[in-house]
């Protein structure tokens, strides 16, 4: 079984990212059993079927939007959204509004091009797991978390600005 | 000027041990040149020609004195002898090798300086006028918002993948210097009917390949929310701007797909639930910003000075200095004064180390210790007593500081160009060497008065060459090195973008191209009108006409045919 990294730690992957071949479509490809992550065009054209099963999660590409799940994300345990390339940062505001706008609370993760570098504007901006990619050691990712200890700005972990959070003085 | 409290320093600390780590996993092969290149660009490392270029941040071209001699030591220690200051307000080394970055950062972090997001697709280095805080015509001082959104920009964790460079610029001042028109945000801080203090909000200006001035979307942001709304304005471009195609990737193209009435509609909706929110500024946040921009412990002087004026009427070369370099100040007795880094034989915005010693010196000792940086590439002391010009004048000269040539033909803005830089179609730095050559006359120059020349090396326009009076840009044809002319651009609150005047000249035509120009609008021109206003009155026609009316030997002599 594949690890991914969950609340900072190296866990085994429970999930299965299911993706579409070009010739299924999505309204009658059949979803494996077990726990599975299936695309957004999936789940909505099978919704009746798969909102019932409990163990369907849902994973956006980076030109879909958050609010497609608006009605969904109270029932939903998996969120991923996935990055085609680490430079596209598109990711990043659908997680927030995701976790913002939509008050998402379950599991969000990062899949796709996934690498220590970005993880910590992924967790900042709501992202708490991460495929990273196979290729690369993931025991080595974990540490891109942590590279910093405190940030200016307000996102979703850290709802107010430096500025609200402490008293800032002249050195 | 803004000082590091405990977490600024934290924050830039982290930095350099991340970067560091960044540098040696790619040197182990750890990380692929792909995966490191918008790291390192965002650190402000650049490939160039022959080695890494590192850009480094002054924050809305705001230095100390002690900043400037870090640049000297770098120049000295892990560069060539120079530095070269850029248009955005930056300074850039262009002989740095990977390996020593790291180790430059922790010298730069020593006087509170970093090289973070100098570069690569995310919110650069912020921009305002050189002259906010003595500026007679300032309205409001545009520093303490700067450092405010410097602060908010800095590893904006949402924002640092966008589809392309993002750049914000303030002005605060009834003229434009920060050249809001063309950048990706513009802000004008502005009073209202009620007398409140807000931002005018441009966006979508832009050069490069599709030059555009800004548009309004709103006329009055009350300054509590300037993050927040330009929270709503990033998070619409980083969602709907154009990935396919680089060129398209400028927020300029989403806001001209949209229409800007519409963009602006959906910023405002975007800004709904996030106005008010966390992301207010605080007054007391204000308050403690503002405090780092207090006037100095300015002296209590007269307007008027005998010896000053003595100086002026003995002395040409002083009071041709003082009519171009010497700008007025909103204090009594006080003066700006622009060091001139457009010397003939120098390429524009070079200064070599021992120049900027020097001038951190005549910082101390002149102008409480203080300088900026003008995105004209010229050096300001912006607080200099009347008294102290004459000395300050002799002083500069002394170093080559002190070419009376600020506004005109030869205070050229220039890219570094096809010397060094891999995007370049052509070379930029010779032509404008040969240009200041064949402008060697001062008073013909002087006769020529106020005119801005740019020269872009290519279509992505560094040079700034859409809005010179005189634009050149680089081209490439048939894989030799040409250059287009265009002419009617302008910045500040007048800007426009220029007009080509027709086929393109080879790099030896090119005096001899602006010397036309320059013959038409001397036989042209009213008395004390601006070669723009010129241009502006008569078109390019007449301008065109002449240039291409008979040819232009496009051969150097080599050797003695020279003398011939």
């Amino acid at each position: 079984m594949s690890e991914i990294i969950k609340d900072g730690q190296v866990v085994s992957d429970e999930w299965v990212v299911f993706n579409l071949s070009p010739d299924q479509q999505p309204n009658d490809v059949e979803i494996p059993e077990g726990n599975v992550i299936v695309p957004l065009q999936v789940w909505k054209s099978q919704h009746a079927l798969l909102s019932v099963r409990n163990n369907v999660g849902v994973w956006l590409a980076s030109d879909e939007r958050a609010e497609e799940l608006a009605a969904d994300v109270a029932a939903l345990k998996v969120v991923a959204i996935h990055f085609p390339k680490f430079s596209d940062g598109r990711g990043y505001s659908i997680a927030y509004n995701l976790r913002s706008r939509l008050g998402y609370q379950g599991e969000l993760r990062a899949i796709g091009d996934v690498l220590r570098d970005q993880l910590f504007y992924m967790q900042r901006v709501g992202f708490n797991a991460f495929a990273t990619r196979a290729d690369r050691n993931i025991h080595d990712a974990v540490k891109g978390l942590s590279d910093f200890s405190t940030s200016y700005q307000a996102s979703i972990d850290q709802k107010s600005p430096l500025f609200r959070r402490v008293e800032r003085r002249a050195a | 000027m803004y000082r590091y409290d405990q977490h600024d320093h934290l924050i830039i600390k982290e930095r350099i041990a991340q970067y560091r780590d960044q540098v040696r996993r790619r040197l182990a092969d750890e990380l692929t040149e792909e995966e490191f290149l918008p790291l390192r660009l965002q650190n402000g490392l650049y490939m160039q020609r022959h080695a890494y270029m590192l850009r480094i941040a002054v924050p809305y071209g705001m230095l100390s004195s002690d900043q400037l001699r870090k640049f000297a030591f770098i120049a000295k220690n892990f560069d060539k002898g120079y530095g070269h200051f850029t248009t955005r307000q930056n300074i850039q080394f262009n002989w740095i090798t990977l390996e020593q970055t790291p180790e430059i950062l922790e010298h730069l972090a020593s006087v509170e300086m970093h090289a973070i997001q100098t570069s690569g697709n995310c919110m650069r280095n912020i921009t305002s006028d050189e002259f906010a805080g003595v500026a007679p015509d300032e309205i409001i001082d545009t520093r303490p918002y700067a450092e405010i959104l410097r602060q908010w920009t800095t590893f904006h964790p949402e924002f640092a993948y966008l589809p392309r460079k993002f750049k914000i610029a303030i002005n605060g001042s009834k003229e434009d210097r920060a050249a809001i028109a063309v950048h990706d945000i513009g802000l004008t801080v502005v009073y209202n009917a009620s007398g409140e203090v807000g931002f005018q909000v441009m966006v979508g200006g832009g050069m490069g390949r599709t030059p555009i001035l800004g548009s309004v979307i709103r006329e009055f942001l009350p300054w509590q929310h300037v993050i927040t709304y330009l929270e709503a304005i990033l998070r619409i471009y980083n969602e709907y701007g154009r990935r396919d195609n680089k060129y398209k990737a400028r927020i300029k193209i989403l806001v001209k797909a949209l229409g800007a009435e519409q963009f602006a509609r959906q910023v405002e909706e975007e800004w709904a639930d996030l106005k008010d929110g966390p992301g207010t500024v605080t007054e007391a946040e204000f308050n403690r910003i503002a405090a780092y921009f207090t006037s100095p412990q300015y002296q209590n002087l007269s307007e008027q000075d005998s010896d000053y004026l003595s100086h002026l009427a003995q002395n040409k070369a002083f009071s041709n200095w003082v009519r171009r370099n010497v700008k007025p100040h909103k204090v009594a007795g006080y003066r700006s004064v622009l060091l001139s880094l457009k010397k003939p034989g120098v390429p524009p915005g070079d200064a070599t180390a021992e120049q900027m010693e020097f001038i951190a010196g005549l910082a101390d000792q002149y102008s409480f210790g203080e300088l900026r940086i003008t995105h004209e590439q010229n050096l300001v002391l912006a607080d200099v007593r009347l008294t102290d010009l004459y000395p300050l004048w002799e002083a500069a000269k002394a170093q080559g500081l002190a070419t009376p040539n600020i506004g005109l033909l030869t205070d050229m803005i220039c890219c570094p160009g096809g010397d060094f830089c891999s995007l370049a179609n052509a070379k930029s730095i010779p032509i404008a060497l040969e240009i200041t050559e064949r402008f060697d006359n001062l008073d013909y120059l002087h006769d020529i008065g106020e005119l801005e020349l740019n020269i872009s090396g290519c279509i992505n326009a560094c040079g700034h060459h859409h809005v010179g009076n005189i634009g050149i840009l680089g081209v490439d044809k048939d894989g030799s090195e040409w250059y287009q002319v265009s002419i009617g651009g302008a910045q500040g609150i007048n800007s426009a973008i220029g007009k080509i005047i027709g086929p393109s000249f080879a790099a030896a035509q090119m005096p001899e191209v602006i010397e036309r120009l320059i013959k038409v609008y001397l036989a042209q021109r009213f008395e004390d009108e601006k070669f723009i206003e010129t241009v502006q009155r008569i078109g390019i026609n007449p301008f065109k006409e002449f240039v291409y009316a008979t040819p232009i030997s496009d051969t150097v002599l080599q050797g003695e045919d020279e003398y011939v």
